[in-house]
């Protein structure tokens, strides 16, 4: 099982990135996940957690994660010492930041920077979400769109769909 | 053809209500069933169900007005949960004594005081006794199809009574997860409109809503009581139906898992099960021969059912999400009086646990296996008739 943990604060997007995730990895027969908040009253702002576990077999533990394979801070001013604690062994993180961290395990991502230049606002989500593909073996771009078409209001879909290929075009251009 | 979907228990339910194509929606929000009767007053908004729908002021004119709609004869839902469920109580017996079929969905969620919205499983456990047919889902694809089956079920003419389906407060109304969702078609191939003769009608009055003293209200409260029973024949009947018609099976009133061999077995309800499942098969793989029982229907009771799943077995825990204060919790009483009545003598033991959505966590899952091992070996004495998870002090003497 792959258990990725979001950190984010409320209107970020957390839960709807954690719900995307595990829509294109079910984009195949014979896999499944659960996707879920950290449960309770909501405030635009305040820090709330997500969670997303992915799997090829029925996942029959609800528990919030205690430790991600992935563990995604959508708001940099979450990202802090102790982090490791949340992390599974061989686990990566995925920071939205400007800055790079001293930290092999520690990705990062402008995503605030991406999505202000994509949608004209800084709903960093898609953009993580897209920044994920190499981190979470069996996704695709493919999936990741068809999740955005299912679970996306149609008016936000073409945007977010601009955010994941302007992510993938930036990560090849990375890798050439 | 039917279609894939990535939904919450809730929303699963209202896509599987509006493929029940219920005549009248009558509801009152309250978390964590909120998302169902949001998600269907957008349907019935959009045109994508045909259906009237009411937002009351209370849950007790939620219920009451879903009676006033099966008494005309169309077929209703409504949704609730928690204090909700509680304030309903005095019209859970109506429905039930005047045989309308209603489906209601309750979200389980902690009853108050403390104040408290999460899950757990007080609210329905505490009202077993007010003539509603109770379910438990485990997950989101079976409460969708839930929705579908507790209507043909409760509306069969051997059970004319109402169907309570219950889903864990946020462990399932809000856990996202894949479902297959039926298509119209093959919904109304499962389920027919809603006939009765139980209803206002000009051309054939009948008497509805009348008083039966005592000398004839016993053979009503005892009809009451044997055509629930009967419903677990028809249970069978209706997932025998259902498999045929949309292709996916049910195992009946309850989910026996590697019961056959096992000699500790852990009998438990709801979204839990699953993680139940996951330690028991850890165990399995390492050699130990456990299994679970998950309750589906708890009215009417499966006794038999549960005394042939169990009764080979050495030792059996109850894990249920509720208490009865002062006594113990209300499943452990059910499975103990059903395994009495067979004379069946296995040693059983209780544990309490998820209490205002406190989380049972796979190592007290363990714990709990740990134990029966124990009350099936010598050190029965050293494990309490009822235990509660994650408390150090298990407090009196009796």
């Amino acid at each position: 099982m792959i258990e990725v943990i979001w950190h984010g604060r409320g209107g970020q997007g957390a839960f709807t990135a954690a719900r995307l995730l595990g829509a294109a990895w079910c984009a195949e027969d014979g896999r499944y996940a659960l996707a879920f908040p950290s449960f309770g009253p909501e405030r635009r702002g305040a820090p709330m957690r997500a969670f997303t576990k992915l799997s090829t077999a029925p996942v029959g533990d609800r528990s919030a994660s205690a430790r991600g394979n992935v563990v995604v801070y959508l708001d940099e001013t979450l990202f802090a010492p102790g982090f490791e604690a949340e992390l599974a062994s061989g686990g990566t993180v995925l920071v939205n930041s400007e800055r790079a961290f001293d930290d092999a395990r520690v990705h990062v991502i402008d995503a605030n920077g991406i999505s202000q230049a994509v949608l004209g606002r800084a709903i960093p989500n898609t953009a993580l979400l897209a920044a994920l593909l190499p981190l979470v073996p069996g996704l695709s771009r493919e999936s990741l769109v068809a999740a955005v078409r299912s679970n996306m209001p149609a008016r936000l879909q073409d945007k977010n769909i601009a955010v994941i290929d302007t992510v993938l075009a930036a990560r090849e251009g990375e890798a050439l | 053809m039917s279609e894939k979907k990535f939904l919450s228990g809730d929303e699963a339910f209202a896509e599987g209500v509006r493929l029940a194509r219920p005549q009248v929606i009558s509801a009152y929000p309250i978390t964590p069933q909120t998302v169902v009767v949001e998600r269907l007053s957008e349907m019935v908004e959009r045109g994508d169900l045909d259906a009237d729908y009411l937002h009351v002021e209370s849950e007790h004119s939620a219920l009451s007005a879903a009676i006033g709609a099966a008494a005309a004869g169309a077929r209703a839902f409504t949704a609730t949960s928690s204090q909700g469920l509680l304030y309903m109580a005095e019209c859970l017996t109506y429905a039930a004594g005047g045989r309308f079929p209603i489906v209601m969905m309750n979200a389980n969620r902690s009853t108050c005081l403390p104040w408290n919205i999460y899950g757990d499983q007080r609210d329905s456990l505490s009202l077993l006794d007010h003539g509603w047919i109770q379910v438990y889902a485990e997950n989101a694809q079976e409460a969708l199809d839930l929705a579908l089956m507790a209507y043909r079920l409760g509306e069969d003419a051997r059970v004319r009574t109402p169907v309570m389906v219950c889903l864990d407060g946020f462990a399932l109304t809000h856990t996202y997860e894949t479902v297959d969702v039926p298509s119209p078609a093959e919904a109304d191939a499962f389920l027919p409109p809603y006939e009765t003769s139980n209803r206002f009608d000009f051309e054939h009055p009948v008497s509805i809503g009348y008083t039966a003293g005592p000398a004839y209200n016993r053979y009503y409260k005892q009809r009451e009581h044997l055509d629930m029973l009967a419903a677990a024949q028809v249970v069978d009947e209706v997932e025998g139906e259902f498999a045929r018609t949309i292709g996916r099976a049910y195992p009946g009133v309850v989910d026996a898992w590697h019961c056959e061999d096992a000699e500790e077995i852990v009998v438990t309800l709801g979204s839990i099960a699953g993680e139940v499942r996951d330690v028991a098969s850890r165990l399995r793989a390492a050699g130990r021969k456990v299994g679970v029982l998950r309750i589906r229907y708890l009215r009417p009771l499966p006794g038999p059912e549960i005394v042939a799943a169990v009764s080979g077995a050495r030792a059996v825990a109850v894990l249920e999400k509720d208490v009865s204060f002062g006594a113990e919790g209300t499943v452990f009483t059910n499975v103990n009086s059903a395994l009495h009545r067979a004379g069946c003598p296995v040693p059983t033991r209780n544990f309490i646990g998820g209490l205002g959505g406190d989380d049972i966590t796979e190592g007290q899952v363990m714990q709990i296996f740990d134990a029966l091992h124990q009350v099936a070996g010598s050190d029965a004495a050293r494990v309490p008739d009822v235990t509660f998870l994650n408390i150090a002090d298990q407090g009196g003497e009796r």
